[in-house]
């Protein structure tokens, strides 16, 4: 693995192996000194050309319980904002000294372009392109399903796929990089893939995805599913027409307490996700997200798990 | 000077030597010699009249730093071309007398080929208000065509007007046809690549509803419209239904549209974005298809030269467009000689003379006969070439074609029978004698 871009480059077995490093990361979480000294003297930058306060510390805190150096670039207050070139940016950071990059751009395809380059040569990983992917939010999201589902099982994850899972991903598909990050790993694990959402924030072209395309949340919670991953959408999308207003997405697609019930009703375990920051009240109730199905709190905790596996896989030599 | 071409294939058919003398033909047939004259051996050749660009960014005057008159004609003639229409959206816009006949007459100086200034419909490209078509038409420049491309006429009353006004003078309006609020923010061909790359979709809608409404207006005040880069198979679809009506309407197709495709955004380098988008492999058929039936009508390159900052940099932050004049000829060989839809002469009608006859230029894409002006392409259609964008004439780095092999190379290009190209390689620009 030379960089993180894509869930769709991952093969089944990288992904599984994320995943069990990841296992292992975790476990050094719980315990009274968090640090390990893999990456000791190695510098990560994040490159943050948007803002994201929480995928960003999540990275921060990964690089540093691997005991690297972590310098932190965002683009307000940079020289990016007088105009610099990303090319130049990244050719400034390799001259600074850094041995890996964790970039999140509002440009889909900026990482990728980065890694095919030959501005700087180093590996990238992608915390975010436009509304490309989000990489280490499906792997932390994948994660936390297998983690769950052992754990149900009183087995343990490593090893383990996601085999048979239905999934439905809720939201505003279009502007989404997490709902596609997902759909290309959930897949890749064996898991089936539900998009539910209204038809304007679907891609023209989903219909060649590998899933199930739903307009009707009542009728995917009514089948089953194991998991619902609700997508935040942006109250605003509304001026765009994207949907009348925020009051009747909530009712037609957010998970309120009336779904919450449905899905109590049905007896399953359903799990619910969310990448965060939610929007409580629009597409997710409070009673929904503090629920005990509710994963959002242990999503970001596994984030940083995952992100130390991504980081001391690039960074640490050939383990795939 | 004098020229005699020995044993070409004239417009693919039937072999035969041409004299070239005092920038006209002077005789066809089987000449044993002339005296002085250069002998240039053709045998293989194809011999075309020199191409006409409907549709060239030459970037001066305000952007010359991406390219100049002059650099843009010498790589016009370096790709067998003769004329070029110069698009309005330079810094300031082509949309005075002042500005036409400042870029006519750098053309003039530059000597590689006729620069045809295309006017701007609007003022300042704005969108609101007529430029003054009437003086660009009457100036030195002698506008006949008159086009905001890069951005398109949405306004249909404004519109309407533009096609009506232009019939005083037999001018044509380029429309690039590109529905505004359809295609905001938009990076790349809507449909199922741009689902994957999650990138904001150019709909092929957006620009057929304009084609659609275009054709229509043209038909309800009788005047010719001509559509630049036709890009969809259903623009095609509409064109081809607007001439069965009789609508006074011509297409135009680039060589890019004909070849590639939205699959190479994947690789997210900017050399690939464009305006209108690569779109589907249908779409690229369907063009094809267009011309071979004659509802496409012209090649226009599109050559849209830009500095490499504004490509060396995450595909969101690039400019779109890409170079054309000096693959043009090759790509038309590859895409539509060599699977057979097309002959040399059908080459000739689309690359020069239709292109002439939509520009009004009265000298230009002429039959290859005794007394007509020596405007000629001698192209060696057996020749493969591999594409440099560093070895190319024109300023601009961005050719989408870098490192193909490519089929069909121009050999000699002879503009008012001087000659340009020789042996493949730029001679020298014809004074001009006024």
């Amino acid at each position: 693995m030379k960089h993180l871009l894509s869930t769709a480059d991952l093969s089944r077995a990288e992904a599984i192996a994320i995943l069990d490093i990841a296992e292992e990361m975790r476990e050094t979480g719980t315990r009274e000194v968090k640090k390990l000294p893999a990456l000791r003297g190695r510098t990560v930058v994040n490159l943050f050309f948007e803002d994201s306060t929480r995928t960003r510390i999540s990275f921060e805190a990964a690089a540093k319980r691997l005991s690297a150096d972590v310098i932190n670039f965002s683009a307000k207050g940079s020289s990016v904002s007088k105009g610099e070139s990303l090319k130049d940016t990244a050719q400034t950071l390799l001259a600074i000294g850094a041995d890996a990059v964790v970039i999140r751009h509002p440009d889909s395809g900026a990482p990728a372009r980065l890694a095919a380059t030959d501005w700087i040569g180093l590996p990238i990983v992608n915390a975010g392109d436009g509304t490309h992917e989000h990489p280490t939010q499906a792997l932390l999201d994948a994660f936390t399903l297998r983690r769950q589902l052992a754990l149900r099982e009183g087995v343990s994850p490593a090893g383990r796929g996601l085999d048979g899972l239905k999934v439905a991903i809720v939201g505003d598909v279009l502007h989404s990089r997490v709902a596609r990050s997902n759909l290309w790993l959930l897949n890749t694990l064996g898991a089936s893939v539900t998009m539910v959402a209204p038809p304007t924030l679907l891609p023209v072209g989903a219909s060649a995805w590998p899933c199930t395309i739903s307009y009707n949340l009542d009728e995917v919670i009514a089948s089953g599913v194991d998991a619902v991953m609700m997508l935040r959408v942006q109250g605003e999308r509304m001026r765009d027409a994207f949907f009348p207003n925020p009051r009747e997405y909530s009712r037609y697609w957010g998970l309120d307490d009336t779904r919450l019930k449905a899905l109590e009703a049905n007896g399953d375990e359903t799990l619910i996700l969310h990448p965060g920051p939610m929007n409580r009240g629009l597409e997710i109730s409070s009673a929904a997200a503090d629920s005990p199905r509710s994963m959002v709190l242990e999503q970001v905790t596994n984030g940083v798990a995952v992100r130390m596996a991504s980081l001391y896989m690039l960074l640490s030599g050939d383990l795939i | 000077m004098t020229y005699l071409i020995r044993q070409a294939s004239v417009l693919g058919g039937e072999r035969a030597d041409v004299l070239i003398s005092d920038g006209k033909i002077a005789e066809i047939g089987t000449i044993p010699a002339a005296e002085g004259a250069t002998v240039i051996d053709a045998a293989g050749m194809v011999l075309l009249p020199g191409l006409v660009d409907p549709h060239t960014h030459l970037r001066e005057p305000g952007r010359e730093d991406a390219e100049t008159v002059e650099t843009g004609s010498k790589a016009a003639a370096k790709g067998g071309y003769t004329a070029v229409h110069a698009m309005a959206n330079s810094t300031p816009v082509a949309d005075t007398a002042g500005v036409v006949e400042q870029v006519y007459e750098l053309g003039r100086k530059a000597g590689w080929v006729d620069v045809r200034p295309v006017g701007a419909v609007t003022v300042g490209l704005g969108g609101a208000q007529l430029s003054e078509i009437g003086a660009m038409a009457d100036s030195r420049a002698k506008v006949r065509m008159f086009s905001d491309d890069g951005i398109c006429v949405s306004d249909p009353l404004l519109m309407r007007r533009a096609l009506e006004y232009v019939k005083a003078f037999d001018g044509v309006i380029a429309q690039h046809a590109q529905e505004p609020r359809l295609t905001e923010g938009a990076q790349m061909n809507e449909g199922e690549v741009s689902a994957v790359l999650g990138m904001a979709g150019w709909p092929a809608v957006a620009e057929e509803s304009i084609i659609a409404r275009d054709v229509l207006l043209a038909e309800h005040v009788g005047a010719r419209l001509h559509v630049c880069h036709v890009s969809t198979a259903g623009s095609v679809e509409i064109i081809r239904w607007a001439k069965a009506r009789g609508i006074q309407v011509t297409a135009e197709v680039t060589p890019h549209h004909l070849l590639l495709t939205d699959e190479l955004v994947k690789t997210f380098d900017p050399v690939f974005k464009v305006n209108p988008p690569l779109r589907r492999e249908e779409d690229v058929l369907a063009l094809r298809a267009g011309v071979a039936d004659g509802t496409i009508d012209v090649i226009g390159t599109d050559h849209a030269p830009h500095p490499s900052e504004a490509k060396d940099c995450e595909w969101g932050a690039a400019a779109m467009g890409m170079t054309g004049l000096e693959t043009a000829l090759s790509i038309v060989q590859h895409t539509l000689v060599e699977t057979g839809l097309l002959s040399w002469a059908d080459v000739a009608r689309i690359t020069s003379q239709t292109p002439a006859k939509i520009g009004s230029l009265s000298d230009q894409g002429r039959p290859i006969a005794v007394g007509e002006p020596a405007n000629l392409t001698l192209v060696d259609p057996a020749a493969r070439w591999i594409v440099d964008p560093y070895a190319m004439a024109t300023k601009g780095r961005n050719s989408p074609f870098a490192g193909m092999e490519l089929p069909g190379a121009v050999h000699a290009t002879f503009y008012h029978g001087h000659a340009t190209v020789l042996d493949g390689a730029l001679a020298s620009p014809r004074v001009a004698n006024d």
